[in-house]
């Protein structure tokens, strides 16, 4: 069975230690890096955790880290609450032979780059743009309304980006659904309506789950989308790690920050690997 | 009732698609805007902004470069992907769940992260912000994912060829170059061309990891800073073409694995 008797121990090892070296040379140790960077000061006077503590100790470092997790957690909460329906039609409404069409559709500006999806929303979203012409044109408004640069946009920014995400995993989700449950569950006397909610509901929540948490995981760490949309009215936590490279050089408390968010996204794994056993899926 | 769920059905999926499309629609229509701002009224179709774009040479070498990036990032990502994948998959080794672990680590860490961690290092070692710098990243992003396809399709079936191969004489490097290689093309297309994909882009990695010379979606975001222009719109459409052929060649590679 093993083919390894006849060449020796050497080959597998040759094939991969190059995939290893690379990503110890240049995932690992850039973290360990990281890691040590942040326990320095950026003065270069020697060991600290003033990185640290300052952002505990500093409110708009803090108010960062609140904004990004509410960001985050309204961005989850609307992309599931618009794509499950969205799914759901196209995997139980849609004729057969059109889904596949009607999917690649649904995802194809998923495939635009983040700068040029979120530069799109800002000419949706200008002060002159086609939403404002729009309102303005049709006679609600008089004044336009600031849309850009605000939350709003940020959320909006980031929704479109994950209800087409949420949609690919949710379909995949119901379409893997054996028809056998909802025949059963008419069987037994269940309307649609019970069906959905007592059968394929509980059955496809795992599914939603891991979308969900991925859509957090992404969404917490962009950097784009609140730049661009958002403005700097209300800095995100990834604004705040690109400010302290891009304005002050301070290569140490980016480091820092970096860590804490990211300490933030395994908590939020762990918490989720450990009710819902994704680990597993 | 089922009427009535069919129509408000057919109106839900109508307003999704609709804000799916809107941001796309309105960059792709004022690419063509004859005048000097992409807001409404829409005064075109004109392709001036596209003769702009493609008389830019700013944009055209980081349009150069962003595709050398990402063929040559891919390339890499895939030959250590594929290399490592027949490894794991062929051999029993030491530890290998635990380093096939290692392998997919990077996957469930932000770009941003990878990035600055690339940043830092590098910084320390005195490697100057280059393209190769940026590619280096790439590689770090798309190798686990490679990992992940080619590993997945590696069964049974493919490892009774080998042995049909080897049992015939052929030593290792004819196996794995006329046997395993082609069969396991599909997968390696998918893998390369899903790593383009994710290359071409990339933002923030570049971003950080490069500074005279650089790829698209940086100078894109340079672009940013002049607000609002159709050029923007012209570059950003084509961006979205490159990305939308990829992906089309991406479908047909999956299809095509389909049957077997």
């Amino acid at each position: 069975m093993n083919p390894a008797t006849n060449s020796g121990r050497a080959l597998p090892w040759a094939l991969v230690t190059p995939a290893l070296g690379w990503t110890l040379l240049f995932f690992v140790l850039p973290f360990l890096a990281m890691g040590f960077s942040s326990l320095t000061a950026h003065d270069g006077s020697g060991f600290t955790l003033s990185n640290y503590s300052q952002f505990f100790a500093n409110p708009a470092y803090w108010q960062a880290m609140v904004n990004s997790l509410q960001v985050t957690a309204i961005v989850t909460l609307v992309s599931v609450l618009l794509a499950y329906p969205f799914a759901w039609i196209l995997a139980e409404q849609v004729p057969e032979r059109w889904q596949r069409l009607a999917l690649m559709l649904a995802v194809l500006p998923f495939w635009t780059s983040y700068v040029v999806r979120s530069y799109s929303w800002l000419l949706v979203l200008a002060q002159n743009g086609v939403i404002n012409r729009a309102l303005t044109g049709s006679g609600l408004f008089t004044e336009p309304v600031q849309l850009a640069n605000t939350r709003l946009a940020t959320i909006t920014g980031f929704v479109h980006f994950f209800v087409m995400l949420l949609t690919l995993t949710i379909f995949a989700n119901l379409k893997q659904l054996s028809p056998s449950y909802r025949k059963a569950a008419a069987d037994l006397g269940a309307g649609p309506v019970r069906t959905f909610l007592h059968v394929v509901l509980p059955l496809t929540l795992p599914g939603i789950m891991v979308g969900a948490f991925l859509t957090f995981v992404l969404c917490i760490g962009d950097y784009i989308t609140p730049q661009i949309l958002g403005g700097n009215n209300e800095l995100l936590m990834p604004q705040l790690v690109m400010m302290q490279i891009g304005r002050r050089g301070d290569f140490p408390l980016a480091s820092a920050l970096s860590i804490i968010l990211m300490a933030v996204v395994t908590v939020a794994y762990l918490a989720c690997a450990r009710r819902l056993k994704i680990e597993r899926a | 009732m089922r009427a009535l769920v069919r129509i408000a059905s057919w109106l839900y999926a109508l307003a999704v698609y609709g804000f799916i499309f809107l941001p796309v629609v309105v960059l792709v229509l004022f690419s063509l805007q004859a005048t000097s701002f992409p807001i409404p009224p829409f005064t075109g179709p004109s392709l001036r902004w596209y003769d702009a774009v493609l008389a830019d040479t700013r944009l055209t070498s980081a349009l150069v470069n962003s595709l050398l990036v990402a063929a040559l990032s891919s390339a890499v990502a895939v030959t250590l992907g594929f290399l490592s994948a027949w490894g794991f998959a062929r051999f029993t080794l030491l530890g290998s769940a635990l380093l096939r672990g290692l392998i997919t680590l990077p996957l469930t860490v932000s770009y941003l992260i990878i990035g600055m961690g690339l940043l830092v290092l590098f910084n320390w070692a005195g490697v100057p912000k280059s393209l190769l710098a940026a590619g280096i990243g790439h590689v770090v992003i798309n190798l686990p994912l490679c990992f992940a396809i080619i590993y997945s399709q590696m069964g049974d079936h493919q490892i009774n060829i080998e042995r049909a191969a080897r049992d015939l004489g052929a030593p290792e490097w004819k196996v794995l170059l006329l046997v395993t290689v082609p069969v396991m093309a599909p997968a390696i297309f998918a893998g390369f061309f899903l790593s383009m994909t994710f290359s071409w882009d990339e933002f923030v990695i570049s971003f950080l990891l490069t500074r005279f010379d650089t790829t698209l979606p940086v100078e894109i975001w340079n672009l940013l800073r002049s607000g609002l222009n159709p050029k923007t719109n012209a570059v950003g459409s084509l961006v979205f073409a490159v990305s939308i052929v990829l992906v089309v060649f991406f479908e047909l590679m999956l299809l095509r694995r389909k049957p077997a």
